[in-house]
């Protein structure tokens, strides 16, 4: 089922490209140094890129190429899509690796911790912290923490990217910020999900019991509560997945950093097909394999709802 | 003794008859929060619509005062790079992000309440190729498909407008297609079919009835969303067209003046905070109130 949504999310991507508005190598010519160009070489250009045949034949070309692991080559420099992704897809991995343990370590406990303790000052930090964390846009707190900690205070460096295979110390120094940026949004998702979760739990009748045997807070809580209180909020680390990818676009934009993120910005405003394709290919197999993933996980963690 | 006071302790347990609306009215004004939230929201409207008269200078005016002018009398929150007000400009504001986050939002409703309830209702291929596409479209984050559809299109407001809409169908459809599957198979659905009611009429009448309440409050939680999304694509530069203020290119031209004037980034993004804050109250507020499963959740 994955694979056909796969090759329906790229068909649409393909034929959208080209049957919309815009034309490539009409860019590539108006913004080329050169000032006469003559249409033989416009057709020549077309040919050379093999925009000239006809889109079904294109279309299954790019699909054995794809399949063959060969992206194409980018419209306005020539080069071939497969180096620069191998480049940037790491750096992407990486940031979104990072955002999306932290989201898991800090809004899966913050969110058991304020059901727990429903209605006191602690329940009141976290989910108004929460609320404002779905709230800020990302790419403006970008812009306010590069302000406070690097303009002002000069803690970090203002933006950037380094490999930590490089130098460990400075890429740590230069992740910190953007890293906070993709994170805020799942980990106030995740503090929310998992305190309505947990809240749910803890009305249940086998958490009465266990209150009435006497045993302790700590026990109810990470034995009986936690077991079923967190399966709803495994289904959801897939959709923080796909919010950390999307934030990655903003978040890589305000920081330069040279990513997959900042990649997808510039080839979707130049319209270098080959480009947006890879990168939407990528993208769209890395959320289909995570909702897999998390499919599968959530079988196993429930036996309730095991596939037949 | 003891009779009475067991007469009186049966007595005070039992329900309390009061009508849904007004059920609706206690616990939707029980949250301070979404008080406020509703101020907020009554206040950025009447901005929105009386824009000309509250803002001080012409939005557009260029040399209002001096290039990047200091907050003072005259200019609250200072001039921006070609001396444009900018408090008139996120006073302004108020009417771009408003005008796109209602219309995509209803837009987007409608479309995708229609597909959902078809999918849900028509079980079979129906279901198959609606639902399919909608997974698609669900693989990407709703800013990069928002992206890659806005320059497609090019930008302005219209086809943010479209690309947006897109981006926010997949959710509604999945919402609906889901409650219809589950209110189809109650008995007055039956009855109406033994009745000999037409399809369209069971699905118009009985069926998307009945799923409204939490498609209304899915509307105003993604109302916020949709506001941050504009921001969002707009910050990118392709979103809403310049010179039209709009909070998110705003962020994005102060940018460059962010050490000699941050007010110039700092105000649009309060603003986007405000709105987004104040209808995720109220989507908030409103689900506590209108759907009885999490009534008291959350």
């Amino acid at each position: 089922m994955a694979i056909i949504v796969l090759v329906l999310v790229m068909s649409i991507v393909f034929f959208a490209m080209r049957l919309l508005p815009g034309d490539p190598i009409r860019m590539l010519v108006a913004q080329s140094q050169e000032v006469n160009f003559t249409e033989e070489q416009v057709e020549l250009l077309k040919k050379q890129h093999g925009l000239d045949r006809s889109l079904i034949i294109q279309y299954f070309d790019w699909l054995s190429d794809v399949v063959r692991g060969d992206l194409g080559r980018s419209v306005f420099t020539n080069a071939p899509v497969v180096d620069q992704i191998k480049q940037r897809l790491p750096v992407t991995v990486h940031l979104g690796v990072l955002a999306f343990i932290i989201s898991i370590i800090l809004g899966v406990p913050a969110g058991i911790v304020s059901a727990v303790r429903r209605g006191t000052w602690l329940d009141t930090v976290v989910t108004t912290l929460a609320n404002l964390g779905i709230t800020v846009p990302t790419f403006w707190l970008g812009v306010i923490m590069m302000l406070v900690f690097a303009l002002y205070l000069d803690w970090l460096p203002v933006m950037g990217y380094t490999s930590p295979f490089k130098d460990f110390w400075e890429s740590t120094q230069k992740v910190i910020m953007p890293v906070i940026c993709m994170a805020i949004f799942p980990i106030a998702g995740n503090a929310r999900q998992t305190r309505s979760a947990m809240l749910e739990v803890m009305h249940q009748d086998y958490i009465r019991t266990a209150w009435s045997k006497g045993l302790r807070e700590r026990v109810i809580v990470t034995k009986h509560a936690m077991k079923n209180g967190l399966i709803p909020v495994v289904t959801l680390l897939g959709a923080g997945i796909s919010q950390i990818l999307g934030g990655q676009v903003l978040i890589e934009t305000v920081f330069a950093i040279p990513g997959m993120g900042r990649l997808a910005v510039t080839s979707v405003t130049s319209q270098d097909y080959p480009y947006v394709q890879a990168i939407i290919l990528i993208l769209a197999t890395v959320t289909l394999l995570s909702n897999l993933a998390v499919d599968l996980f959530y079988g196993w963690l429930d036996p309730r709802i095991r596939y037949d | 003794m003891s009779n009475t006071s067991l007469q009186a302790t049966t007595i005070s347990e039992a329900p309390p008859k009061i009508s849904e609306w007004r059920h609706f009215y206690r616990v939707f004004f029980s949250r301070g929060l979404v008080i406020f939230g509703m101020v907020v929201i009554v206040l950025m409207i009447i901005t929105a619509i009386f824009a000309p008269l509250i803002a001080p200078y012409d939005p557009y005016e260029l040399g209002t005062g001096k290039i990047l002018e200091k907050p003072s009398l005259s200019h609250p929150l200072g001039t921006d790079q070609l001396g444009r007000d900018t408090l008139s400009r996120v006073i302004y504001g108020t009417q771009t992000s408003l005008t796109v986050g209602l219309i995509v939002v209803i837009a987007a409703g409608i479309v995708g309440m229609t597909l959902g309830l078809l999918a849900g209702y028509y079980t079979g291929w129906i279901n198959m190729v609606i639902m399919r596409i909608i997974d698609a479209l669900m693989c990407f984050p709703m800013i990069l498909l928002a992206l890659v559809i806005a320059s497609l299109l090019g930008g302005g407001m219209r086809n943010v407008i479209v690309a947006l809409t897109i981006g926010l169908v997949p959710i509604y459809a999945r919402l609906m297609c889901g409650q219809v599957l589950s209110v189809k198979n109650n008995d007055y659905v039956l009855a109406a079919r033994s009745m000999g009611a037409p399809g369209w009429r069971i699905m118009l009448k009985h069926i998307s009835l009945n799923c409204f309440p939490p498609l209304i409050v899915m509307m105003t939680m993604v109302l916020g969303a949709t506001i941050l999304a504009e921001a969002a694509l707009s910050f990118l530069g392709i979103g809403i067209e310049q010179p039209t203020p709009a909070w998110g290119s705003m962020v994005n031209d102060g940018r460059i003046y962010l050490v000699e004037m941050p007010i110039l980034s700092f105000a649009p993004g309060v603003a986007i905070m405000l709105v987004v804050f104040a209808f995720n109250m109220v989507g908030d507020g409103l689900r506590d109130a209108l759907d009885p499963r999490l009534r008291g959740v959350l």
